[in-house]
């Protein structure tokens, strides 16, 4: 166990640091993938396998997703160059060193309480319930911002929607479109 | 294996991605910084629920809630940078300093 958890948790950290260091957009991609699955180890070694196994599943995909993306909107997506591409580098390092010391001096001086209660001897079965009882509120407002999240998302990425197009009534004789062709026209 | 060491963990992932949200400057990498420190909150929520309160699912709850918001952050901000460089080519976050004031 403690094995474990010093190799998962050193490989979060220096696979999250590389995110940040190495050369190339797929390295980059694949390594801040390894934190996560680093990350996802750990919370599966502390008794939570659904979570666990979630984090490890959406991430696969989510990083896979982001490949796309980053070859999409890098400047130098096949890493054949050093990548500098930093804005107030010292700045940005005072400011991330000085909240990393301001949250360790936290974590070791505070008094933490004591563990009360123990775990239920089904986690998953515990989590269900509770997402579908008392914190039905916490799913409800999920749901509501995962579906905002879609309508937000498709409207900002579409180019020309059917209002460019066929008029603000949508009832234009003909579309206008920037070139001829198409069905009917 | 104790609270403080998954702390310290999660601190230094957050600080890590703190420094890539701030210093860099591709749009795309920025967004890796936000998910790294989601990352350490991650974390961070596992620890506490495990050393501090394991008879509830509130530690559970909370990491369902960040794992919804880095598919929101994710979703979004592509979205986002995909309107922007449409709209003018800008893929560097120093081309969308409008409000800066």
């Amino acid at each position: 166990m403690t094995v474990a958890f010093w190799v998962l948790a050193a490989a979060a950290v220096v696979f999250g640091f590389g995110v940040f260091r190495l050369n190339s957009m797929a390295q980059v991609t694949f390594s801040l993938l390894a934190s996560f699955v680093a990350v996802a180890g750990l919370v599966l070694l502390l008794g939570l396998s659904y979570l666990g196994v979630v984090i490890v599943l959406m991430m696969v995909i989510e990083m896979v997703i982001m490949a796309v993306f980053m070859i999409m909107y890098m400047m130098n997506p096949a890493g054949l160059m050093p990548m500098a591409m930093y804005h107030n580098k010292p700045g940005a390092m005072a400011i991330s060193v000085g909240t990393f010391v301001l949250l360790a001096t936290g974590i070791l001086l505070v008094d933490w309480p004591r563990r009360t209660g123990a775990p239920a001897p089904d986690l998953t079965f515990a989590l269900g319930r509770s997402l579908m009882g008392e914190q039905m509120l916490t799913m409800m407002t999920l749901g509501i911002t995962l579906f905002a999240t879609i309508v937000a998302s498709v409207v900002l990425a579409t180019g020309r929607g059917r209002y460019d197009r066929l008029g603000d009534d949508l009832d234009a004789p003909r579309a206008d479109d920037p070139l001829g062709g198409g069905v009917g026209r | 294996m104790t609270l403080q060491l998954f702390l310290l963990t999660a601190a230094g992932l957050f600080a890590i991605g703190l420094y890539g949200a701030l210093s860099q400057q591709s749009i795309v990498m920025l967004m890796m910084g936000l998910e790294l420190m989601l990352n350490g909150v991650i974390l961070a929520a596992a620890a506490c629920w495990y050393f501090l309160a394991p008879g509830g699912t509130e530690g559970q709850v909370l990491i369902v809630v960040v794992v919804t918001a880095m598919a929101v952050e994710m979703a979004a901000g592509f979205a986002v940078a995909t309107a922007i460089y449409r709209a003018r080519q800008v893929d560097m976050t120093d081309g969308a300093a409008d409000l800066k004031g």
